[in-house]
């Protein structure tokens, strides 16, 4: 079995090689739509890992260097508590910006859902204090036993209790897309063995000439594979490009909309989905030459 | 030596009675041979170990010097090239011409058949079917489809050639013309074996050409005497 000279014979093409296998009408059609088909699904698989992806890594960057730490207290004692926090704070290693948050900022933070014109000062809020760790981090046990010294009104808040979830969610979603991908290569690659052992069943008859004529089994092989593997990459193809236009026409990523408008590709990425062709190419050959091979064993 | 030799060969079908028991025969290079014997009675089965269709369940048969066992399937094609069949049914591509049915072994083989264009048109020509180069098997006579598959097993310029029943559809005159063939193939080196039950055939073969006979007789081969 000489793969590169199937590989070649593929790229190549052999006309007369081809022409020995009768054409085969409508099914040659339902190979390639479900290739298409496929391929427009994994377009779209492909967008949710990458989508996911993004995802996954924005909120594990922005979140993981950043913290809060919140000052609940009577009020005459805010601004002392927010003092000692900020010393604390201050002098602590690993720390590279502590910044008190004023009303204005407080108030935007609030906006959403109280609206424009909400008294702050008049409500009895927590003071906020923008935390930015340096490359190194911080200790945020040690931190939070010095904050309860110092400042007892003092919670700090380093995301994590709400950011590992969301990470983690993240990953699983892309790890989903991922898996979704897999099943679509292994679904085409059962579709096209599925569709090739069909066609070597419905030429039994011409293999056992081209068996009697001295043809050996990698010439009979060759005009099924290259067959099955021309489908697929058609078919791959403009599965391909209606998948990339479906997701060129989704909603841009907006603050608004959240994750589901960001569901697209974005930058380089743009390219990724132009191997999909290709991989179902490499797929269907494969399929199809394991399939070819072993139903010629078979068959004559 | 021996271009198909059998040595105690003996065969069966799954785990049925024994079709061939304890054959012994060679088959000598420019030699023509007929096998006969009634319907069932092996030829075919005969015929097919010849070329590595079938195996023999006991003994062994050599062709060219190899084992049939020992051969791959890459061996068994490069033999099939060395040895021309003509089947009864005729066994063509019916989507294709009959002029590439005719040029088939030399396309699987790799070979460029539009190179050999001459000499196919010159086989056609040589087998009576220069006016039908174009047209599909199915519209052919049962004669045009049996010169055809003949024109078929000699493109490759086979030492061997096989012929199983091939009269057995076609009329009298297109028989003798058929024969013709086969002892011009002969006569130019060919070693030729035809599997008949067509007793007149063979008288006619004998006519022209110093064919041995042989019989298929109770799983055994015999060589036919006088009385053919």
């Amino acid at each position: 079995m000489s793969l590169g000279g199937d590989i070649l014979g593929v790229l190549r093409g052999d006309r007369r090689a081809g022409r020995v296998v009768p054409p085969t009408g409508y099914t040659a059609s339902l190979t390639v739509f479900t290739a298409a088909a496929m391929a427009f699904l994994a377009v779209f698989a492909l967008a949710l890992s990458l989508a996911t992806g993004r995802l996954a890594e924005r909120w594990g960057s922005e979140l993981a260097g950043s913290a809060t730490v919140r000052i609940s207290a009577p009020a005459g004692q805010v601004e002392a508590q927010v003092q000692a926090a900020e010393r604390v704070l201050r002098t602590t290693p690993g720390i590279a910006l502590v910044r008190v948050l004023d009303a204005a900022e407080q108030r935007a933070l609030l906006e959403p859902w109280f609206g424009p014109d909400l008294p702050v000062d008049a409500l009895p809020v927590p003071q906020l204090i923008d935390v930015v760790e340096d490359g190194q981090g911080y200790d945020a046990e040690g931190l939070r036993l010095r904050l309860a010294a110092e400042a007892p009104g003092a919670v700090l808040d380093d995301h994590s209790r709400w950011r590992r979830p969301l990470v983690r969610a993240a990953e699983r979603l892309r790890m989903l897309g991922m898996v979704s991908i897999l099943l679509i290569a292994s679904a085409t690659a059962a579709m096209i063995t599925l569709a090739a052992n069909a066609a070597l069943a419905a030429n039994a008859q011409v293999i056992g000439v081209l068996r009697l004529v001295g043809a050996r089994d990698v010439y009979i092989a060759r005009a099924f594979v290259r067959r099955f593997t021309l489908r697929a990459l058609t078919g791959a193809s403009a599965g391909t490009v209606l998948g990339m236009a479906a997701v060129a026409i989704l909603p841009r990523a907006s603050a608004e909309g959240g994750f589901l408008t960001g569901l697209g590709f974005q930058g380089w990425h743009w390219l990724w989905p132009l191997a999909i062709p290709p991989l179902a190419a490499v797929v269907a050959f494969w399929a199809t030459r394991v399939a070819a091979f072993r139903s010629l064993r078979e068959l004559t | 030596m021996a271009l198909v030799k059998f040595s105690n060969v003996g065969l069966r079908y799954s785990t049925g009675p024994e079709v061939l028991h304890d054959i012994s025969f060679e088959l000598k290079p420019g030699s023509f041979h007929f096998l006969t014997g009634p319907s069932g009675a092996g030829k075919t089965t005969f015929l097919k170990l010849c070329y590595a269709d079938l195996l023999a369940t006991t003994g062994r048969v050599a062709a060219f010097g190899q084992d049939a066992r020992e051969m791959d399937r890459d061996d068994i094609a490069r033999l099939r090239r060395r040895i021309g069949v003509v089947h009864q049914d005729c066994r063509f591509l019916d989507h294709l011409p009959v002029a590439e049915n005719v040029a088939l072994p030399l396309t699987v083989s790799g070979r460029d058949a539009s190179a050999e264009a001459d000499n196919l048109l010159d086989l056609l020509g040589w087998v009576g079917l220069s006016e039908q180069t174009g047209a599909l098997p199915p519209q052919l006579s049962g004669g045009e489809r049996q010169r055809a598959a003949l024109a078929r097993a000699v493109i490759m310029d086979p030492e061997i050639v096989i012929a199983d029943e091939p009269t057995g559809n076609i009329d009298w005159d297109m028989s003798l013309r058929l024969l013709t063939l086969l002892v011009e193939l002969n006569r130019m080196g060919k070693t030729i074996l035809v599997a008949t039950h067509d007793l007149n055939l063979i008288r006619a073969a004998k006519q022209q050409v110093a064919a041995r006979v042989l019989r298929i007789r109770n799983r055994g081969i015999q060589l036919a005497g006088a009385d053919l």
